[in-house]
């Protein structure tokens, strides 16, 4: 009797700690099925936008086996972000199992009375090619300055040519540290400069009266090729597909690998 | 006398089926037992990359701070005490017990907190928080904590599975008989979970 009050009693402890535990990962968003790389559950993105990055990322898949996902939720339920980023990769297995080639961009999206937040995670696999400091200064230089403009797909565009080309190894981390403090240093203010005055002309355009459509249309195009090229630093290629291809969604991404993370990565808010 | 031959060729038959079916289980089990403890072991060893990590990243940090400002070198020195009294503390893997397991675990603690106090020091000098040589460094160490936490959790998990796997029946005869112990599991207690906090 006794023994068995034990055991009974072994038995709920047991049930309360599981419990606990389970319900915090279970508020963790499930694995999409079908699967998908870019998981907008907060509806930050358009739809041709978020297919044109799931087209560019399935693509980079089939060529590299390196899974780079986007994931933005509503809310961090109660996580920091960085355990949040490293549970949902662990949980959803992004990367390969057996190189952890996964990234994840986890985004949450700024309310009237919250701060954005936004963390960059690889897996373990990825560690050396993209270190913490790498994703600090991605999310510093190519996301942030674009989210707080408000222009999510163009910072999610050039996060991910960055991320793309160091885990191809086209450029080390090192060298993207150097031409992103470069960058910073030359290129932003005269890229300002030239920014502001293309929204003047397409201020004055605009008032400039009469049928206006095809001046709209010549002064809005420059500007945001102008926008995509200063701030990537490089061509960005790929985002021509976005004008013709519209808005069906990325087919053929086979799933997640099962690969793991440890942990890594780096964030900001804004 | 015939009869009897054929019930002493059944029985003898019944038996050596029982024996050859328990020597195939106890094989299975006592494999699926030495692979779950390996795996165990392999995480350890994780943990101990992980805690290596903030270890090796501590007198990059501490020459940092003490070249850039010139204060409390109370607060530097408990850091590299603690530092040094933490990587005194090792366990063997094979021969962990839920003792040691907390004495490093408190070594650990000590040089977390140690950190901590650093953290809350830095405060008061903003110009050098605000080099990039620090923010570099203070982005390592938050990264080395995140490490630190969920190598701890995947430690806790695997330790559950083989413990699990090990304590219920019919398992637990081959286990007591072969010497296979329970590993014991970090605690997120008494502030070591806790990471120093590094916020900007």
């Amino acid at each position: 009797m006794n023994r068995k009050e034990l055991f009974f009693l072994a038995l709920v402890v047991l049930f309360c700690v599981f419990s606990t535990n389970n319900v915090k990962s279970q508020n963790l968003p499930d694995k999409p099925v079908p699967p998908h790389l870019v998981n907008d559950f907060a509806g930050l993105l358009s739809g041709s936008e978020a297919g044109i990055l799931e087209r560019k990322l399935v693509s980079f898949n089939d060529s590299t086996s390196t899974q780079i996902t986007i994931v933005i939720v509503k809310n961090l339920d109660g996580y920091d972000k960085a355990d949040y980023a490293q549970r949902l990769g662990e949980k959803w297995g992004i990367g390969q199992k057996s190189l952890n080639n996964g990234l994840l961009i986890l985004i949450k999206p700024k309310t009237s009375d919250s701060n954005g937040e936004v963390f960059i995670a690889q897996g373990y696999g990825l560690e050396g090619a993209i270190p913490d400091l790498t994703c600090l200064d991605i999310v510093n230089k190519e996301i942030l300055p674009a989210f707080r403009n408000g222009e999510y797909y163009r910072g999610l565009d050039n996060a991910t040519n960055v991320l793309m080309s160091l885990a191809k190894g086209e450029f080390s981390a090192a060298q993207y540290g150097h031409k992103a403090k470069a960058g910073k240093q030359g290129g932003a203010p005269f890229g300002l400069i030239i920014v502001i005055i293309f929204i003047i002309i397409a201020i004055v355009s605009r008032n400039s009266g009469g049928s206006n459509n095809r001046h709209i249309g010549t002064g809005a195009l420059p500007l945001w090729l102008l926008l995509g090229g200063l701030n990537s630093g490089r061509g960005s290629g790929g985002t021509w597909g976005g004008f013709s291809g519209g808005g069906s969604s990325g087919g053929g991404f086979g799933g997640f690998g099962g690969g793991s993370f440890g942990g890594g990565g780096a964030g900001g808010s804004w | 006398m015939k009869k009897g031959c054929i019930i002493s060729i059944i029985v003898v038959a019944f038996l050596a089926l029982v024996v050859l079916s328990f020597v195939v289980w106890g094989t299975k089990a006592y494999n699926g037992m030495v692979t779950m403890q390996e795996s165990v072991t392999s995480q350890w060893g994780n943990v101990q990359t992980s805690y290596q990590r903030r270890s090796d990243l501590i007198p990059n940090f501490v020459n940092t701070v003490k070249g850039a400002a010139n204060f409390e070198q109370t607060t530097l020195t408990q850091v590299i005490e603690a530092r040094a009294k933490a990587t005194s503390v090792t366990i063997d893997p094979s021969k962990m017990t839920a003792e040691n397991l907390q004495q490093f675990q408190a070594a650990q603690g000590q040089v977390s907190s140690a950190l901590g106090r650093l953290m809350v020091v830095m405060e008061k000098y903003p110009e050098l928080k605000a080099t990039q040589n620090f923010r570099d460094l203070q982005t390592e160490l938050e990264g080395t904590e995140n490490r630190i936490s969920v190598e701890r959790r995947k430690f806790n998990e695997v330790a559950l599975t083989y413990n699990t796997y090990i304590r219920k029946f019919p398992q637990s005869m081959l286990a007591g008989m072969f010497g296979f112990q329970t590993k014991p599991y970090f605690e997120a207690a008494a502030g070591a979970e806790k990471a120093p906090e590094v916020k900007f």
